[in-house]
């Protein structure tokens, strides 16, 4: 039975294993037909900037196109345009503003550890993902 | 009785704080819960036999369902038959269907 969930991010992009791991826990929540939420907080507001862009790795001598080697807002935007019915993404608005992260790719919305409390109240389970 | 899940995300060798999330899920079954440990990343890897930590792993086992994530094994190169006795191979799917489980409290280390 489909259920609603929410999770609480904290990593910034880049930083830790756990980042993977969240978008994976994501995925496969969405594909099983549940609704997930997310709380992006803290360094967790850089993962949907739109500024990223993939670069080349001169060690290998290969292209960007070579590497292809998405970035964090690619797998946001991708997870959005697939299950976006099901997925709603809150940046969490102070830790978007102390880290000029306000440019974001399409979809997630500025919010506030209110809207995450009331998505708590009304989830069938929350998963908090500290930072390390 | 109460449902637990604990994600255990760190090798016990990174962060002693381990073998206390280790404690508090033996705790929480010695009170009659359910608990299922859930590792992944680097929390997989005290379970080969060849670890020092294994034993700590076996002992954990005997008290509470210990689960693996498959894709954090491949990453390491671990083979499910390294794995110490107790322990069982899992996948995100099925952390999924346990945070999805009615009732079931979620801890993440």
């Amino acid at each position: 039975m489909a259920k609603t969930l929410t999770l609480a991010l904290m990593d910034p992009p880049y930083e830790t294993e756990t980042t993977t791991t969240a978008f994976r826990i994501l995925d496969a929540a969405l594909r099983k037909g549940h609704k997930v939420n997310v709380f992006a907080y803290e360094g967790a507001v850089n993962l949907t900037m739109a500024g990223q862009s993939p670069h080349p790795n001169p060690v290998k001598g290969t292209s960007a196109e070579e590497e292809e080697h998405p970035n964090t807002k690619d797998w946001v935007s991708s997870l959005l345009k697939n299950h976006g019915d099901r997925l709603e993404w809150i940046n969490c608005g102070l830790c978007v503003d102390e880290r000029g992260a306000a440019d974001t790719v399409e979809g997630p919305k500025r919010g506030s550890p209110k809207e995450f409390a009331e998505w708590v109240k009304a989830s069938d389970n929350t998963v908090v993902i500290p930072a390390k | 009785m109460a449902k637990y899940l604990v994600v255990e995300t760190r090798d016990p060798f990174d962060s002693n704080d381990v073998d206390d999330v280790y404690d508090l899920a033996t705790g929480l079954a010695d009170d009659s819960n359910d608990v299922t440990v859930f590792l992944v990343q680097n929390g997989v890897l005290p379970v080969r036999k060849k670890s020092a930590a294994a034993k700590r792993v076996a002992q954990l086992a005997k008290k509470v369902t210990v689960l693996t994530d498959d894709f954090s094994l491949r990453e390491r190169g671990i083979e499910v038959d390294e794995v110490v006795d107790g322990v069982r191979a899992s996948d995100i799917d099925t952390l999924v269907d346990l945070i999805a489980e009615d009732g079931r409290k979620v801890i993440w280390h």
